[in-house]
């Protein structure tokens, strides 16, 4: 595709260079290679060599990548279980809404059959379905100055209608982000019993521990108003550390999202029971949203996701296709493109 | 500007072109009406009628900017602009709680592109100034401002010093300028403040012409002028101070400080002579006379006495014409532009003249014209409105329809009674998101969606095209292939509006003299007494030779020596400007041994002293050179001279000529006493001058053209007249310009009466006083006796036949309107292979006998009607002719003349003849007049709706140069008016090969990518945008960080693009010479039509969908780093961008031709610009950097899931197009494709043997093939 041409040198400079600079104010314009236009440069032609071998390259790349990104994704083990309706007692089935937002025990107990075995760290996630976390009114709902500094606790300005306590005491942390808190909680247990761990520490970024949310700052007068989100924070930990919060805060970008809960750091053989015991508290019955718990391991690619290696190999295919398509061209019809026949206008040379 | 404003504009130049004398009574009845309502207080400003007509006074200022109102004045230009208020509301509301992102980021790409665009502005503005006679500053100013700072004006010194210190712009010229008024300045006082200046102005060294100009300025009102004072003196004011009704007293080489009207001179009978070369750049003197009313005023004395009141038009801008009436002395006395001297010419060969200031400043003549060229736009400019149009409708569309749905999900958050979505808070909301008015809210949204999507219309467009366009002019300024060694002048492009139009011109309409030819004229042959003369051979009968077969071709009749004409310019030791005659017969003295020596001796006295001529002695070297009106008067001067009769010195009632004795050999001195000059005029077509010699003989010696000439000679006269007029047609034919040349002897009685007659007709005050007169020389204009006639030559540029044929080549239509006669214009067609052999004629004229009967018989509606269906038939034959010959390969060549030309251009016939004309080759009309060239110009503009260019070198293609799309002007000898009202200016007719086919080509090709890339870069990454709003609900919320969206414009893209617009070349300018067909890309708009246009706007819609929907798909919702994390909202903002701005870059790159270093550098420093942008950017303290904060570093790149993504998104997004372009390299190549291919292949070497043969085949096709899109 890419012939390297050196560009022809003035051949009219060197015989009037003389006489021109006899003339003490000559207007000549100077001769350099940029001002004449004659940089050296690279010309790119799309001749049917270079198109195949492009061809060819993007699907020797891509199609190994193809392949590796599908094994990796094979490999991770998944458990989705979708538990909102499951988790309402039949009888409350037809006004979900009001079960959810009454005072009723909501406790829930689920248990998850192990297919394949899954190596630790096996990471717990929730995930919410049909919830705008990237609605604009709610993802500027926050204010990230008073996340990170104490002094700034009544910087509620962007956080209306969350941000303060009766029109006077800032909330902290303000805003509808931190106010919609998620706070269904999951415990485990293992084939009877046996106590699996939930390791809750390091879910969320460290930048975001470490810069966005201050050691010193810590929770006031936070779910006290009169409409009550979600979770309530504890007023004795700092926001650095309520790390639900912190992973809460980084709003999704789709309205299908996955977050965090947090890691078992134990193997779990084919044929575990895991046992939830799940307190079913937030609402997204309200707008149809789902619920789901997600245990999945993950690979050096992350989760499980086909749909990259499968377009790693089609595209890896199809480019090599299309290699095959132009060779097959070439030999059959191998005319010559520089060939003075297509030297005319008599057809439409159109599109691009 | 409103078309219709700038027609009449138009009409009136031309109107001044057609009628330079308006006949008096018509226009005079006007004054005191509208246009006409000036009046003058002669010698008395200070009238208390005077006073409250408060005319403005004489200063004048010719920036467009100063600094004052620079930046007031150019915002204002920039917010004319509909996208630019477009985005100016954006701005605004990006304040109101509307705005989807904050409120600098909207504003910062704002306040870049118009801060850019104003500099561009300023930059223009200075380089405009620097072309305004740069010359004439430095010499100028040197000159007159050291002679002024010696007369130390303490108040223009302190200007100076203060301007220096204002501007650090104060430079070299003013450092020396400013030392050497040090050096002659004796006010102590200053002296220290000028060395502070001159140390100051050395340290810097910045915008120089910018200062020189405001220093012409102020140089130029504070010029001295003597001026009348109360106490009847005359003392020395500043130019500024000048008023209306100041008279006056202007020295010899002064400038005029106004535009005077002419009392009286030092010559007795009020004659002053002028250089107007900063006028019309016309470097000969033209004669003013005052009226006679006036031309005793020659002392302080009687002008004490004098008051008069003038009454005239308004300031205009026409040059060449006034109307007024000055009432003196109790009579009316008409004015004309005989009495009107004008500001910025100069008073020359006059002691003083005394003066009335009738305009001043901004009102003068010359201030008038100095209005910028018409500004015009190219057909790509239009036509990307268009888009912008069709762009704005698709974001009203898009945002609509964001609104819509944004509205339905907002009301349904309430529904009886249950909050849905409860976490947006619908009970307590800003009104905004409220459900309760929801539709409010929706068209509320409606605002906030104009905005999120107004990446669709490319902000930095403009501003990017107009960097491009200055850049590329300086491309054009530079090439060294344009620049014209002899006159040391490069190209200049004067506008930048309208590089790509040069690339898409389908008609060139030339003028013919200084244009195609030099316009310096040669004598070159003479016909005496029946004998002609001179041996050289002309470019046209070489062309003519050419085409009859190489057979030797007889000018001479007699005499054919074909091959003398290569040798003897040898022999002839130097070559002399003017003068290109060869005849050992008659040169060096010679001629006393031929046979008729004393015709000859009198052909050469009529040369040397009928003319209006002044000879200039260069005290040096002794010789002699001539200024006169036109060069051909200077070539005949010059051959008398060479021939032995010296013309070296006049007065003003003799002539005097150094002569040749036959009879002794040697040379005398002779004396003619000068009595009568009657002046060539258009109309009258001769001159004629009356003289006594030393034998006390009274002779009139008359020069003319030979349709006026012939009939004017006496019965034994004509002795030669057959052979002469053989000969003059035989030159006629060779492309020589012809005079005949006759004299007579008069009676003292006859002349004694004649004279009173004439005295009497010249000081008639009626206003038909000039048919008066030349009724009264026409009697004496008779009985001639025929001495010969001459024949100068014209000559070819260099270069114009290879030029035209290259232009043909690339199917370029060329017409050339000249003033010439049929004859000459015709063979110059043939010499400049316009015209070329197997050509077929179709000529349309109206020298036929039965109209010319008509015309003798004086019946005007007659001829006019004969005349008309005359032309009719005509122009019929012709398109019958070419559609019978439609399959042939016959080419067709029109050759029109100016009368038919008049009836052609009728609205009846006009569609008709242009059918005719744009099927022909190449047209020619002769005989037209500059009106007649500006309409030409008009119906092929109109008529065929394809790009025109004219060219022309004179005043006279002015109105062609304004309304063609593209005026190119030849800085040749006619003076600077062409260039002054073109666009483009080159030196030489052959540079206009190299400025279509190389830099036309290019910047079509440059503007037309670039336009179509922006609209795909911009259109990529606004769906991007809508798509990831389908999915936030149509909430508003961008898919990315404000700062990437502003910064996206700004420094992500806009370098390559740029880059694009300036440097890219398909082929290289040697192969764009090489296959001029090339061209034909521009003007078939292939590069730029709407499927194109198109084809790139989906183009980036198909890859916003696929950046959207690959990047969702392959990184949600698991984990996308190995340590469990998710992808959240600014990762996928990073995610996405980073693919954005890999497509957009990747696919300039694949779309562009020509990768020099600076192409890449652009293109991957843009993408290592945002991996540089985001790490800098994320390590700002959270509050800052919000969403971006350590997104990189820390999320991103240590996960190969996101790389992964990338590169996936990246090469299946450019597929499509890649693969495309390769089928149709493949299958359907476009012109440059195979050139590139062929160029590749080393192959272009043999191609080039066969070229022509096969372009002609291809020519045929286009022409078939624009026929067909034509119907």
């Amino acid at each position: 595709m890419m012939s390297s041409n050196t560009a022809s040198s003035s051949s009219g400079n060197a015989g009037s260079a003389d006489s021109s600079a006899n003339r003490r104010t000559s207007k000549r314009p100077k001769y350099s290679r940029f001002t004449q236009q004659e940089l050296p440069a690279c010309k790119p032609i799309l001749t049917p060599k270079w198109v195949i071998t492009v061809f060819l390259l993007v699907s020797i790349v891509f199609i190994p990548i193809g392949v590796a990104s599908l094994f990796a994704s094979r490999d991770v083990v998944e458990i989705v279980d979708r538990y909102e309706t499951e988790c309402i007692p039949p009888a409350n089935r037809t006004n979900k809404v009001g079960f959810i937002q009454s005072s009723a025990d909501k406790t829930c107990n689920r248990t998850i059959k192990v297919t394949k075995r899954m190596k630790q760290p096996i990471y717990i996630y929730y995930q919410l379905d049909n919830f705008y976390q990237n609605h604009r009114r709610y993802v500027k709902s926050r204010s990230d100055s008073q996340l990170k500094d104490p002094k700034s606790a009544s910087d509620t300005s962007a956080c209306d209608p969350e941000g303060t306590l009766n029109g006077t005491v800032p909330i902290v942390p303000c805003g509808l982000i931190a106010w919609s808190l998620f706070n269904d909680s999951y415990s485990f247990s293992r084939n009877n019993n046996e106590t699996l761990t939930v390791n809750k520490k390091e879910i969320s970024w460290k930048s975001d521990r470490d810069h966005k949310f201050g050691k010193a700052v810590f929770p006031k007068n936070f779910q006290n108003g009169t409409l009550i989100g979600g979770a309530s924070l504890n007023e004795s930990i700092p926001l650095s550390e309520q790390e639900d919060l912190i992973v809460w805060m980084r709003t999704a970008a789709l309205p299908t999202f996955r977050k965090l809960y947090g890691k078992i750091e134990t193997d779990l053989n084919p044929n575990d029971e895991v046992r939830v015991i799940l307190e079913n508290n937030y609402n997204t019955y309200s707008f149809n949203g789902k619920k789901k718990l997600v245990l999945s391991t993950t690979s050096w690619l992350g989760g499980k996701n086909d749909f990259l290696g499968i377009a790693y190999l089609t595209v890896g295919g199809l480019c090599f296709f299309l290699a095959l398509l132009f060779t097959v061209v070439y030999l059959v019809k191998p005319r010559r493109l520089g060939d003075p026949s297509y030297l005319s206008w008599n057809r439409n040379p159109g599109g691009r | 500007m409103p078309g219709h404003s700038r027609r009449k504009m138009h009409f009136g130049k031309l109107y001044s072109f057609s009628c330079f004398k308006p006949s008096f009574r018509e226009d005079h009845d006007q004054i005191g009406q509208r246009g006409y309502s000036r009046v003058v207080y002669c010698n008395d400003p200070d009238n208390p009628e005077a006073v409250p007509l408060n005319y403005r006074g004489n200063y004048v200022s010719t920036t467009k900017y100063t600094a004052v109102n620079f930046i007031p004045k150019s915002l204002f230009e920039q917010f004319r602009r509909v996208a630019n208020i477009y985005f100016l509301v954006v701005a605004f509301v990006s304040f109101s709680p509307l705005a989807p992102y904050s409120a600098p980021s909207v504003l910062a790409p704002l306040i870049v592109v118009i801060g850019a665009t104003i500099i561009k502005e300023g930059v223009e503005d200075w380089r405009r100034k620097k072309q305004l006679q740069i010359e004439n500053l430095y010499s100028g100013i040197a000159q007159s401002a050291v002679f002024r700072l010696q007369q130390c004006d303490t108040e223009f010194l302190c200007l100076l010093a203060l301007m220096s210190f204002m501007v650090p712009g104060v430079t070299v010229p003013i450092a020396i300028l400013l030392s050497n008024a040090h050096s002659n300045c004796n006010l102590s006082s200053n002296c220290s403040l000028v060395t502070l200046t001159v140390k100051w102005g050395s340290i810097v060294t910045v915008l120089e012409e910018k200062t020189l100009k405001w220093f012409q300025d102020i140089e130029a009102n504070n010029r001295k002028v003597k001026v009348y004072g109360r106490d009847h003196t005359f003392i020395e004011t500043k130019w500024k101070n000048l008023r209306v009704g100041d008279l006056v007293k202007v020295h010899k080489d002064e400038y005029f400080p106004a535009d005077l009207l002419l009392l009286s001179s030092s010559y007795e009978d009020g004659i002053c002579y002028v250089e107007t070369m900063n006028l019309d750049g016309e470097t000969n003197l033209k004669l003013k006379r005052s009226l006679e009313a006036t031309c005793s005023l020659r002392d302080e004395e009687s002008l004490q006495k004098f008051t008069a009141v003038i009454k005239c038009e308004d300031p205009n801008e026409h040059l060449y014409s006034f109307v007024g009436t000055l009432y003196y002395d109790g009579k009316q006395y008409p004015l004309s532009p005989q009495q009107v001297l004008l500001r910025d010419s100069k008073l020359k060969n006059t002691d003083y003249i005394y003066g009335v200031v009738v305009f001043t400043g901004h009102d003068t003549k010359v201030m008038q014209n100095a209005t910028d060229p018409p500004s015009k736009r190219s057909k790509i400019e239009r036509k990307m409105d268009k888009i912008v149009y069709v762009l704005f409708s698709t974001l009203i569309l898009i945002s609509s329809v964001g609104s819509v749905f944004f509205g339905i999900a907002t009301k349904k958050d309430i529904a009886s009674g249950t909050y849905r979505r409860w976490y947006l808070r619908p009970d307590d909301t800003t009104v905004f998101y409220d459900p309760k008015r929801a539709s409010l809210a929706s068209f509320l949204h409606f605002l906030t969606g104009l905005m999120l999507y107004g990446y669709l219309i490319p902000i930095s467009l403009y501003v990017s095209i107009e960097i491009v366009k200055v850049l590329q002019c300086i491309f054009i300024n530079q090439d060294q292939d344009m620049y014209y060694e002899e006159t040391d002048k490069p190209a200049h492009a004067r506008t930048s509006n309208l590089n790509e139009e040069l690339g898409q011109v389908d008609t060139v309409l030339s003028d013919k003299t200084g244009t195609l030819t030099c316009n310096s004229m040669e004598f070159v042959k003479c016909s005496i007494a029946g004998v002609a003369y001179g041996r050289g051979m002309t470019e046209v009968e070489m062309a003519l030779a050419k085409r009859q077969g190489d057979r030797p071709f007889e000018v001479d009749g007699s005499l054919s020596d074909v091959s003398g004409h290569n040798g003897n310019t040898v022999d002839s030791g130097k070559s002399i400007k003017g003068f290109n005659f060869r005849d050992e017969r008659i040169m060096n003295g010679l001629w006393i041994n031929e046979p008729h020596a004393d015709v000859i001796q009198k052909f050469f006295r009529v040369l040397a002293i009928c003319h209006t001529a002044i000879p200039d002695l260069n005290e040096e070297s002794g010789e002699i050179s001539y200024e006169a009106e036109s060069p051909d008067e200077a070539a005949f001067v010059i051959a008398a001279r060479e021939l032995g009769f010296e013309f070296f010195g006049s007065t003003q009632t003799s002539i005097l000529l150094h002569e040749l004795d036959p009879k002794t050999g040697e040379k005398v001195t002779r004396v003619y006493e000068l009595l009568h000059v009657l002046e060539f005029t258009s109309s009258r077509k001769r001159m004629s001058i009356i003289v006594r010699n030393v034998e006390n003989q009274l002779l009139l010696l008359s020069k003319g053209a030979d349709s006026v000439m012939f009939e004017r000679l006496s019965k034994h006269g004509r002795m030669y007249e057959t052979q002469t007029r053989e000969h003059i047609k035989k030159y006629a034919e060779a492309g020589l310009r012809t005079l005949v040349i006759a004299y007579r002897e008069l009676g003292e009685d006859e002349y004694r009466i004649w004279e009173e007659e004439f005295s009497k007709a010249k000081t008639s005050v009626t206003a038909d006083r000039d048919a008066l007169v030349a009724a009264v020389a026409d009697k004496i204009e008779r009985d001639l006796i025929l001495v010969g006639a001459t024949a100068v030559e014209d000559k070819l540029q260099k270069g114009v036949p290879e030029c035209i044929d290259k232009l043909a080549q690339a199917g370029i239509k060329i017409w050339v309107l000249t003033g010439d006669k049929m004859e000459t214009a015709v063979n110059i067609g043939y010499a400049c292979s316009l015209l070329r052999q197997g050509m077929t004629q179709i000529v349309i004229t109206l020298d036929s006998p039965d109209i010319e009967a008509l015309e003798k018989q004086g019946d005007k509606e007659a001829v006019a009607k004969a005349s008309h269906e005359s032309v009719t038939r005509q122009i019929r034959e012709g398109r019958s002719q070419l559609s019978s010959a439609k399959e042939g390969s016959v080419s067709f060549g029109l050759v029109i003349d100016g009368k038919s030309l008049d009836f052609a251009l009728d609205e009846r016939l006009e569609n008709l003849f242009l059918d005719l004309a744009i099927n022909c080759a190449s047209v020619i009309c002769c005989r037209s007049s500059p009106k007649q060239k500006a309409r030409v110009t008009r119906l092929v503009k109109v008529g065929t709706g394809q790009t025109t260019l004219a060219i022309g070198d004179g005043a006279n293609d002015v109105g062609m140069l304004q309304e063609a799309d593209i005026g190119v002007g030849i800085s040749g000898v006619e003076g600077m008016q062409a260039v002054m009202s073109s666009d483009f200016a080159i030196a030489q007719f052959r540079f206009l090969e190299r400025l279509l086919l190389v830099h036309g080509h290019w910047c079509y090709r440059r503007i037309a990518m670039m336009i179509c890339y922006f609209f795909y870069k911009n259109i990529t990454f606004g769906f991007t945008l809508f798509w990831f709003e389908a999915y936030a609900s149509f909430s508003g919320e961008p898919a990315y960080n404000d700062w990437y969206m502003s910064c996206y414009n700004v420094f992500f893209t806009s370098l390559p693009v740029i880059a694009l617009g300036v440097f890219d070349q398909d082929v290289s300018a040697r192969l764009c010479l090489k296959y001029p067909l090339l061209y034909q890309e521009g003007v078939q708009n292939v590069l730029f039509n709407w499927p194109r246009v198109l084809g790139w706007m989906s183009n980036g819609v198909i890859s916003s969908i696929i950046i959207f929907f690959f990047t969702t798909n392959s990184i949600f919702n698991q984990a996308f780093r190995m340590d469990g994390h998710v992808v959240d909202y600014e990762v996928f903002g990073v995610a996405m961008y980073t693919c954005v701005v890999w497509v957009v870059n990747c696919q300039m790159a694949l779309s562009i031709n020509y990768f020099t270093w600076i192409q890449h550098f652009f293109i991957w420093g843009s993408i290592a610009l945002w991996y540089i942008f985001l790490v800098v950017y994320g390590s700002f303290p959270t509050t800052v950097s919000t969403t971006a904060y350590m997104v990189l570093v820390e999320a991103c790149a240590p996960s190969i899931l996101y790389w992964f993504t990338t590169l996936l998104v990246v090469v299946s997004t450019l597929l499509p197009y890649f693969s495309y372009r390769a089928f149709q390299t493949r299958f359907r190549p476009m012109y440059h494709d195979i050139i590139q291919i062929r160029r590749l292949e080393g192959a272009d070497s043999d191609l080039s043997i066969d070229l022509p043969a096969r372009v002609e085949i291809r020519m045929h096709n286009l022409k078939v093939n624009l026929r067909q899109r034509n119907s």
